[in-house]
């Protein structure tokens, strides 16, 4: 997965763009907050998601628990 | 007793000029994307014969040097060949080690030639096993608003890639055509008359005409 190591730690674009839904956040928010490129920040969320390090709340992105976990392990 | 079994794949249809550009999921260098990520954006997909190879190399350090061009312009790049994805991590991470140069753009590993397919990208005249120099400008929408085709011996201009594209988007701001070798600065080509009228009414305009069907203006 690109926002998850095989060894469970985050990737650089996944804790970067985690970080930027620690409050929720629309996607061109995310893309700037992480300095990802938007296209790339679709990529990873979906991922993120899958992963339940992150919800969607409409069009807004918020990390969840465990994701809030992740970032701060 | 049938003596005449058709037994030639189908022809997939190929893209076309103002069509929905193919919609793809695919393995990259830099994740799984999908051609909807690109929504908003300007993407150029093109495709390249093979990793680790001359002109290809040449064609990707020119593409990443106009990169940051491009974005400023709204632009994403999107590279495939048929290679894997470990053989684009080696031949990116090489050109920069051996060429200093850092190639930011995902590349789609496309192994099972299902994107190069949807694009016609394999010309099997030239090779069946390579895709050919394809160039597909999509716009925001995901319409395919030009496609560039190049053979294997020849390596791309950057400087008409960059060129196309202010063309494209000169003419969606302004609703404009551009002549033959315009620059953004040049003077652009009003769309012809359809009607009697307009041509009398353009004429009164004071436009640049040279006859009432081709007229120039400033922007």
């Amino acid at each position: 997965m690109a926002c998850i190591n095989p060894d469970g730690t985050l990737t650089r674009p996944g804790r970067s763009i985690l970080e930027a839904m620690r409050q929720p956040a629309p996607l061109n928010q995310v893309s700037t907050g992480s300095g990802v490129p938007l296209y790339r920040v679709r990529s990873v969320i979906r991922e993120l998601l899958v992963a339940e390090l992150a919800y969607a709340d409409g069009e807004l992105y918020q990390v969840t628990e465990k994701g809030i976990e992740k970032l701060d392990s | 007793m049938m003596c005449c079994e058709n037994t030639t794949a189908p022809t997939p249809a190929l893209p076309r000029l103002g069509s929905p550009a193919p919609s793809f999921e695919a393995v990259t260098t830099l994740g799984t994307l999908r051609l909807e990520d690109f929504k908003g954006s300007w993407l150029i997909l093109f495709s390249h014969p093979a990793d680790f190879t001359p002109v290809c190399t040449t064609e990707f350090i020119a593409f990443a040097e106009i990169h940051e061009d491009l974005r400023q312009r709204n632009v994403e790049l999107l590279g495939l060949s048929i290679d894997s994805v470990y053989s684009h991590i080696a031949w990116v991470r090489n050109i920069e080690e051996k060429m200093g140069v850092k190639v930011n753009f995902p590349v789609i590993a496309d192994l099972n030639k299902e994107v190069a397919t949807a694009y016609g990208m394999v010309m099997p005249g030239e090779s069946k096993t390579e895709t050919s120099r394809c160039v597909f400008v999509i716009d925001p929408n995901g319409i395919i608003r030009a496609m560039v085709y190049y053979p294997l011996t020849t390596g791309r201009n950057m400087q008409e890639i960059i060129r196309l594209i202010d063309a494209l988007q000169t003419s969606d701001k302004h609703s404009v055509a551009t002549p033959a070798n315009w620059k953004p600065g040049d003077k652009i080509i009003v769309p012809p008359p359809n009607t009697q009228d307009m041509a009398e009414d353009r004429v009164k305009e004071g436009l640049e005409c040279n006859d009432w069907y081709f007229c120039r203006k400033e922007l």
